[in-house]
């Protein structure tokens, strides 16, 4: 299987440069991009897989000696190509605010407080059907300074890695229905309505544990569809 | 429409999920024991080649560092061969992965302990002169930007297919400069994401 990348694809991605966010003015290309062939260093990438995980690297209410405060979540979903085939065997990392919108990063000086019993912090390889899951709790919204009254929506942040380095993605999964998302530059930095819900989980209740859990579900598109013929040079 | 996941900002705060145990202020002792599962040290005992070490400092507009970046580097082994499926040819050395991610410090300094990568296949049977791909993530960015890291003594630099298609008068922010004196080979790579010199940065 020859998988191509089509540029066209990342029309739905967010501008480098989106001053509603302040600190992409300084940090984002002002010179055009150089269109360049995908050649091997591009079309090829790492590959981590099941060894690069622990047991229990998935499961981030059970790294501490007690159980994170929190409303206790399922997060699962399928890593998928643009043709919708199963990415198996991928790294997926992610990291998170504990459920009063803290990080455990020494940098967040946001006074809530942190929770003894969470880091926020997990990992997990894709199954031979593209599946991941992880247990962990909701995090909290947060005020970020990036304008007044500014609160990030409840997030969850992933990362990626896929068939290539050309699929590699760095992302946020937001929960339905938050009242935050219309203020949220970063979130509305995907100005396609369709493609911004994608970043959205569902709330998935067939798969909530009764008397424990609640589940959302986040299926992920990574670039790469397969060639066709005129794609083959 | 393509239907993928947009991407968005890493943040500020990765670091004690994605790059626990390198140039993060936060200490992982003192709260939680994260392992790297990718680190700064790409050199494995079955990698043959040249060991260099890489070092760079990336700023901002203003020439400020960025002291919240993550950089990921991808590259081919000393034969010119990817550790990756979509490369097909034998490769004997297979603890090498070629794959690397370093936070940035306070000084918005990143570094990486790797091998040269040898010479890869280009488009159209060209060759490519030994380079490193490199990605770039921080807050404000939200979305990553790739570049290419080329070595300052390579003459196959002049006949590589990429480079020929930056502007000569930007070219130079590509190449990594070998630094003279030292016990080791270290090649010296700033990148600067606006102002003068702006790092050329690839749509692909």
């Amino acid at each position: 299987m020859t998988l191509v990348y089509p540029r066209e694809s990342l029309s739905v991605f967010p501008k480098h440069l989106t001053p509603a966010y302040r600190s992409t003015v300084k940090r984002s290309p002002t010179k055009p991009l150089i269109l360049v062939p995908h050649t091997l260093s591009e079309l090829t990438g790492p590959v981590y897989g099941h060894d690069a995980v622990q047991e229990g690297d998935s499961d981030l209410t059970k790294q501490h000696k007690g159980e994170p405060l929190g409303e206790r979540i399922i997060v699962h979903g399928h890593v998928l190509d643009e043709d919708k085939r199963p990415v198996p065997d991928t790294l997926v990392e992610i990291w998170q605010a504990n459920a009063c919108g803290r990080y455990v990063h020494n940098v967040d000086q946001h006074p809530a407080p942190l929770d003894p019993n969470f880091t926020g912090a997990g990992r997990t390889v894709t199954d031979k059907n593209g599946y991941y899951r992880f247990i962990t709790v909701k995090p909290g919204a947060y005020p970020w300074g990036n304008h007044p009254n500014a609160w990030r929506p409840n997030h969850i942040h992933f990362s990626v890695f896929g068939h290539s380095f050309l699929a590699r993605l760095v992302t946020q999964m937001y929960f339905p229905g938050d009242p935050l998302f219309p203020f949220d530059p970063i979130f509305n930095s995907v100005t396609d309505e369709k493609a911004r819900q994608r970043l959205v989980s569902t709330f998935d209740l067939e798969n909530t544990i009764p008397e424990w859990a609640l589940c959302f579900r986040f299926d992920i598109v990574l670039r790469g569809r397969e060639a066709t013929p005129q794609d083959k040079h | 429409m393509s239907e993928i996941t947009p991407s968005q900002t890493v943040g500020p705060f990765f670091a004690y999920g994605l790059t626990p145990n390198n140039r993060c202020d936060w200490k992982p002792s003192d709260i939680y024991d994260w392992k790297d599962t990718v680190g700064t040290n790409l050199v494995t005992p079955d990698a043959s080649g040249t060991r260099i070490r890489i070092e760079g400092r990336i700023t901002d507009g203003d020439g400020a560092p960025i002291n919240d970046a993550m950089i990921e580097i991808w590259q081919a082994d000393a034969q010119g061969r990817y550790a990756s499926p979509a490369d097909t040819r034998a490769r004997p050395n297979a603890q090498f992965k070629g794959f690397g991610r370093s936070a940035t410090d306070k000084d918005g300094v990143f570094g990486f302990d790797t091998i040269k990568p040898g010479p890869v296949p280009g488009p159209n049977g060209a060759q490519q002169a030994p380079h490193i791909v490199v990605c770039i993530y921080s807050r404000g960015m939200l979305r990553q930007v790739y570049t290419r890291l080329y070595f300052s003594d390579e003459a196959a630099n002049a006949a590589d297919p990429i480079l020929a298609l930056v502007p000569q008068d930007r070219r130079g922010t590509l190449i990594a400069h070998k630094q003279a004196g030292g016990g080791q080979t270290l090649y010296r790579f700033d990148i600067r994401m606006q102002g003068e010199n702006e790092t050329v940065f690839f749509d692909i």
